[in-house]
């Protein structure tokens, strides 16, 4: 596995690589938060489903810390992604 | 682990009126600013907001300050580094009213903005729908728009304060939350963090509602209180650069963002008033049925979460920007939920402050002793 240059997509929403999380790690956004908020992972139409862990793992390894010792950020609702109309008027109303 | 507990100044918390603090402090060559927040930087109201940019204001100073932010925003992205992209724009923002009595408010306040040359309009209902036409404008009766107006991303504006002021040599302490302030014999003596003491001359409170817990522990009454407000985020769309909209009905408002989501949000007089950012399930079927009145073309758009942050609410809707009566003590918070586009001139006046200037706006009317002297100077433009 390659250490560095690794353009592997971790975050299919946003096409974020490897590369890039370890990079926005190197700057000192080193928490979960903080890299969602600079590279917006897991602020697409999936939140986090796909990128989350790997991205966990790159923090876990970059800071040498367990990954049961980071905070993984917040799951918010919905679950997954509902159409305005179907939240306003129901299912019926919103095809 | 050792480091030094001393600073020129310490910054209590980490949100766009404190990174900017840190910034405009290091920039004007104070040497040593240490700039402490609880989570991480944004974490609290700043980069839970809407972050609506916008110049339409009902109080002359207001305007004057926002005034200067909109000067500062469209070069800020290079001036802080260029390593976070800030996505500002200026796609402008519409007030909706939906009676006369409204509309009459909204001239008075484009009355005062336009005595200080800001290029807000007011706009008929047709004129509207004509701008427009995606929007049901029935039962309007007017609004005031001002195309210079926008939008910038609060979470990446006040990281990119945090991180600029830390490359000009300030310290930015994250996860390292402030117990409480220390004082002694009328002055200010430094922090808590960690049952550890640090030691300052001046200190700056900027963290929002939590201000008002940590000024108790020096027993400074602030009238600061944390009230709770709900958004939500929706799936990409393409970008047709639809305005921030304000329906002044129900407090209802939607924007596009530049990467094509939308913002929606809606008041609740019903939210608790509180920090604890968790969320309304009501939220969702309120907002989404009031905004899908004003704009029905938004219907078959999904939503991809909701969150919650405290506005930090005075009696007045009015910040509080002054030096305390403990010596060396000043604080910025208050802002009552148009806080976060104030960050530029909020650390440009820590800055004048800190080094006894003149300020490049008079803050008179901030003044804390308002409260107690009962001179009261309501904003009227209040979201």
């Amino acid at each position: 596995m390659s250490e560095t240059h690794d353009k592997t997509i971790v975050c299919r929403c946003e096409e974020i690589t490897v590369e890039d999380i370890r990079s926005c790690i190197a700057k000192g956004f080193d928490s979960f938060d903080e890299i969602k908020r600079v590279l917006r992972v897991s602020m697409g139409p999936c939140q986090g489903r796909g990128c989350k862990d790997i991205i966990l793992r790159e923090i876990s390894a970059a800071k040498k810390m367990p990954i049961a010792d980071l905070d993984p950020g917040t799951v918010r609702p919905p679950v997954k992604p509902i159409k305005i109309g179907v939240l306003a008027y129901g299912e019926e109303a919103g095809k | 682990m050792s480091e030094k507990r001393t600073a020129d100044a310490i910054i209590v918390g980490g949100g766009v009126h404190g990174a900017a603090a840190a910034y405009y402090l290091a920039k004007a060559g104070v040497k040593d600013v240490v700039l402490f927040e609880r989570k991480y930087l944004s974490s609290g109201g700043s980069g839970r907001s809407a972050a609506g940019l916008r110049q339409h204001f009902g109080t002359e100073v207001n305007c004057r300050l926002a005034k200067y932010n909109l000067e500062c925003f469209p070069t800020l992205e290079e001036d802080l580094g260029g390593e976070l992209n800030l996505e500002f724009t200026q796609w402008g923002y519409l007030w909706v009213a939906y009676a006369d009595s409204v509309l009459n408010q909204l001239q008075k306040n484009v009355n005062v903005q336009q005595s200080l040359d800001i290029p807000s309009v007011m706009m008929t209902g047709d004129e509207i729908k004509k701008k427009w036409p995606y929007f049901n404008t029935n039962e309007i009766v007017g609004g005031a728009f001002c195309h210079m107006d926008g939008h910038i991303n609060p979470q990446t504006l006040t990281m990119a304060y945090g991180y600029a002021a830390q490359k000009l040599g300030a310290r930015v302490f994250h996860y390292r939350p402030v117990e409480k302030l220390l004082a002694e014999g009328g002055k200010i003596k430094g922090v808590v963090v960690d049952g550890e003491e640090w030691h300052a001359p001046r200190v700056l409170l900027t963290a929002g509602p939590w201000s008002t817990p940590l000024a108790k522990t020096v027993g400074l009454d602030l009238p600061v209180e944390p009230e709770r407000h709900n958004l939500l985020v929706t799936e990409p769309v393409e970008v047709f650069e639809c305005p921030m909209v304000l329906c002044l009905d129900d407090g209802a408002y939607f924007k596009q963002l530049p990467n094509g989501s939308f913002f929606l949000g809606r008041d609740d007089q019903d939210e608790p008033r509180t920090t604890e950012v968790g969320n309304s399930a009501k939220f969702l079927e309120g907002v989404t049925k009031s905004v899908l009145k004003r704009f029905p073309g938004l219907a078959g758009v999904r939503v991809i979460h909701q969150w919650s942050g405290p506005y930090d609410v005075t009696p007045d809707h009015q910040a509080i920007i002054d030096w305390t009566p403990i010596e060396g003590l000043w604080v910025n918070c208050g802002w009552s939920g148009h806080g976060l586009q104030f960050g530029p001139s909020g650390g440009r006046l820590a800055k004048e402050m800190f080094f006894g200037e003149k300020t490049f706006v008079d803050i008179h009317n901030f003044r804390l002793s308002r409260f107690a002297e009962g001179d009261l100077f309501p904003e009227p433009a209040f979201i």
